[in-house]
């Protein structure tokens, strides 16, 4: 059993946790993330390990409430406990000093690069960040970013807060201003925006590198389950990923083979909702 | 009593195993085989002839004592039966049911001679391994603590057992498993139906017993690698037995439709993951109307029976070479054939297709014919030019094979492998670093259960030896006590 030692809201649907997970946080590095199951019925799930204390032995998870999953973990708080934790998995981010970097994260996407700026910067590169949401709710980090970048921008699709658009579109301001060229772009979000800024860049030739989330079952790379097509061959995200070169990603198909389990989804998540209902109403009778 | 002559025991046909009904059994995951009764099981014993040659003994990977197994279910001795099983076999039960007993110790049974039927070894030893289960306490004596350490990666049959004989030895074992469960491709692979969970579960708990500690959610390779086991942590010697489970894929078009899987993710999502109790576990997996499984090894048996128990209204079996080339166990050839498995023969996969949405609607194969034979043996599939044919299906799962995963070893820059893969060992599992040592897939690529476990046996002897007669004192490595602090 793992447990939360402390838990914060960080947006309306958005969690952020400290856990004890000491073998998990003694090797992990930037980029890396970990499988959890919640409990005995649980399915897997991998989340990108935002941050993490060696010697205290913690990682941090960002948590966004989506599916029935992710929507029971965040209705856990400190002292509450997981049943499996394991990690740390993936290859490391790659650093390496572009000299200007920017990193784009898309809603919870942000979470998943948080913790590469402070490495990036450390190595002498300019780190650009930018938190995008929808509205103003639902832009996370800026605060945390704004500790391990040189500069932050955060941007609301409804101008609700900070800069009007989207994430691309601040890119693309950016990559016209020629006081300060990008060497390379750190994205992650929801596939539609990973893909927007690939074509964004790829005429620009600028390196982009994307953190890829499809489907996992075991994350060791011996289900194949996770496979996604990167310059026209397969590759598990889990141990060759989960970040590749934004160019050479076939989106298409990651965002189809996300849709796979839609249906089932759908089913789990009205099963548990009934369940709570009956509950309640249960609880209301007494 | 008095004993049998030959000749009254050559009159004793072979006990049938008593079966669950195919057409009821074939829509749930509830065990198949039921089991002999005492009864049963002391009139099959009866059978064996006591005869000089004893081939069966050198027929079985781990050495068991089987004539004299068989002479104490005969004498209705079920604890002497127990306690000779238990002391060579750590996971009787286990091999009980999935051992190719045909290929091993049956295959060289004298009864099973010109027209004769081997002794059903096999059965006996699930009969026995089952009555231990609910009624003996082994008890296990251990030497004393020898005061090493040894960490073993992988809670599959190879690590299983090379635990159990380490702890018999007196030394201090540590299993290291990636998954959330103990037992690796028992529990991931192998269907309910075939080898019930529980089984595993009563299995693994004996060796919990002896003292030996398995801890889940670690991969050597990320969460500690092999030099960090004994530099930091204080092990004395490792034995690696994380298997050869990455999945193969054929590399044609449409791979990576939605509702095309490795077989090891179908059977994880089901076995692991108990998608077969979908919502009540989360995990999900598909059911489709028209299943396509390709293979036909134990795993494309799984894979095609296990969709038929989903659901399926066809569960298909490609092969490209014929039933009498298969490498799957021919109980469970049997079993498919009576639960309504279509098998197709001499087909070779080219393609998949999709629909507009993305999903798997079809499968685009060749026919084959068989030629001169091919370095396993057997003959070499050919395909017929122009005989390209599509089957309807919406569901397909490769079932063609796995290859070693390169997690462990790429981070073990030491450890010698071979062009695929695999740990080079020696033929007690000694690896190209001392005290390191290899059994099970990882050395010999996807093989049986009970191959893995005689690794393990050997292995642990090997290693018991080079702890005493070469290393001699413990590691007094200052250990960091991350493992024993988890």
């Amino acid at each position: 059993m793992f447990r939360i030692l402390d838990a914060r809201q960080l947006a309306s649907d958005v969690k952020w946790f400290k856990i004890e997970a000491p073998l998990v946080a003694r090797h992990r590095q930037p980029g890396q993330f970990a499988i959890i199951r919640l409990d005995e019925t649980g399915e897997r799930i991998p989340l990108t390990i935002a941050d993490c204390d060696h010697e205290a032995g913690t990682i941090e998870l960002i948590v966004k409430a989506i599916g029935k999953t992710t929507i029971a973990m965040c209705e856990k708080g400190k002292g509450d406990a997981i049943t499996d934790v394991m990690g740390p998995l993936g290859m490391p981010t790659e650093m390496e000093n572009f000299g200007h970097v920017v990193l784009v994260g898309g809603g919870v996407g942000t979470a998943v690069i948080y913790p590469l700026a402070a490495g990036l910067r450390k190595i002498g590169n300019h780190v650009t960040s930018i938190t995008g949401g929808r509205t103003k709710e639902l832009v996370v980090l800026e605060e945390e970013l704004a500790k391990v970048s040189d500069r932050v921008f955060a941007t609301t699709d409804d101008g609700s807060y900070g800069y009007k658009g989207t994430v691309a579109d601040k890119l693309k301001e950016l990559m016209a201003a020629k006081d300060r060229p990008i060497g390379a772009v750190y994205a992650a979000g929801p596939v539609p925006m990973m893909k927007a800024l690939a074509d964004l860049t790829r005429p620009a030739g600028i390196k982009t590198i994307v953190s890829l989330n499809p489907i996992m079952v075991d994350g060791t790379g011996m289900c194949g389950g996770c496979r996604v097509t990167i310059g026209g061959k397969s590759k598990f995200a889990c141990c060759d990923g989960p970040e590749f070169d934004g160019h050479q990603v076939d989106f298409k198909e990651l965002a189809d083979r996300l849709t796979a389990y839609r249906q089932q989804e759908k089913a789990s998540l009205d099963l548990q909702t009934q369940r709570r209902c009956r509950a309640e109403a249960k609880l209301q009778a007494t | 009593m008095a004993k049998l002559t030959p000749k009254e025991r050559m009159k004793i046909p072979r006990q049938g195993m008593p079966e669950r009904d195919a057409d009821e059994r074939n829509k749930d995951f509830k065990e198949v085989n039921l089991g002999f009764q005492k009864e049963l099981s002391k009139l099959e014993a009866d059978r064996c002839l006591q005869c000089k040659e004893r081939q069966c003994v050198a027929g079985c990977p781990v050495g068991i004592d089987i004539p004299l197994f068989l002479e104490h279910i005969a004498a209705d001795d079920m604890e002497a039966a127990a306690r000779l099983l238990l002391d060579a076999n750590t996971l009787p039960g286990i091999t009980g049911r999935v051992c190719p007993q045909e290929e091993q110790c049956e295959m060289v049974c004298v009864r099973g001679k010109g027209k004769g039927v081997p002794v059903a070894i096999g059965h006996l030893e699930r009969y026995v391994a089952d009555w231990a289960r609910e009624n003996f306490d082994l008890k296990q004596i251990l030497d004393k603590p020898s005061g090493f350490k040894v960490a073993i990666v992988g809670s599959g049959p190879a690590g299983l057992t090379a635990a159990g004989e380490l702890a018999k030895k007196g030394h201090d074992v540590t299993i290291f498993e990636a998954l959330h469960e103990p037992g690796g491709v028992l529990v991931y692979g192998i269907p309910e139906f075939r080898l019930p969970n529980k089984v595993i579960e009563s299995e693994v708990n004996r060796l919990r017993e002896m003292g030996i500690k398995i801890i889940t959610n670690v991969v050597i390779g990320r969460t500690f690698t092999v030099s960090e086991l004994m530099e930091q942590e204080g092990f004395d010697a490792v034995f690696i037995a994380n298997g050869a489970g990455l999945p193969i894929f054929l590399n044609i078009p449409g791979e990576n439709l939605k509702g095309v899987f490795s077989a090891n993710e179908y059977l994880t999502r089901v076995n692991l993951m108990r998608a077969y109790d979908f919502p009540n576990y989360d995990t999900p997996v598909f059911v489709g109307e028209r299943v396509v499984v390709l293979g036909g090894g134990n795993v494309a048996m799984d894979s095609v029976r296990t969709a038929k128990r989903l659901g399926a209204k066809e569960a298909i079996l490609y092969y490209r070479r014929t039933r009498k080339e298969m490498p799957a166990r021919d109980e469970e050839i049997h079993h498919a054939e009576q639960e309504d498995i279509i098998f197709k023969f001499l087909v070779s996969p080219v393609g998949i297709i999709g629909d507009e949405e993305g999903w798997v609607c079809g499968i685009e194969c060749l026919q084959m014919e068989l030629g001169e034979p091919d370095d396993s043996g057997r003959r070499r599939p050919i395909p017929i030019k122009g005989s390209e044919f599509v089957t309807k299906c919406d569901l397909v799962i490769e079932a063609i094979g796995t290859r070693a995963n390169p997690l462990l070893t790429a981070t073990t820059p030491d450890l010698k492998v071979n062009q695929w893969g695999y740990i080079e060992a020696d033929e007690t599992g000694a690896t190209s670093i001392k005290g390191v040592y290899a059994g099970g897939d990882i050395i010999r690529g996807s093989a049986t259960v009970i191959l893995a476990m005689g690794d393990g046996k050997q292995s642990a002897a090997a290693i018991d030896r080079y702890l005493r007669d070469e290393k001699k004192t413990p590691s007094s490595a200052a250990t960091t006590g991350a493992v024993a602090s988890s």
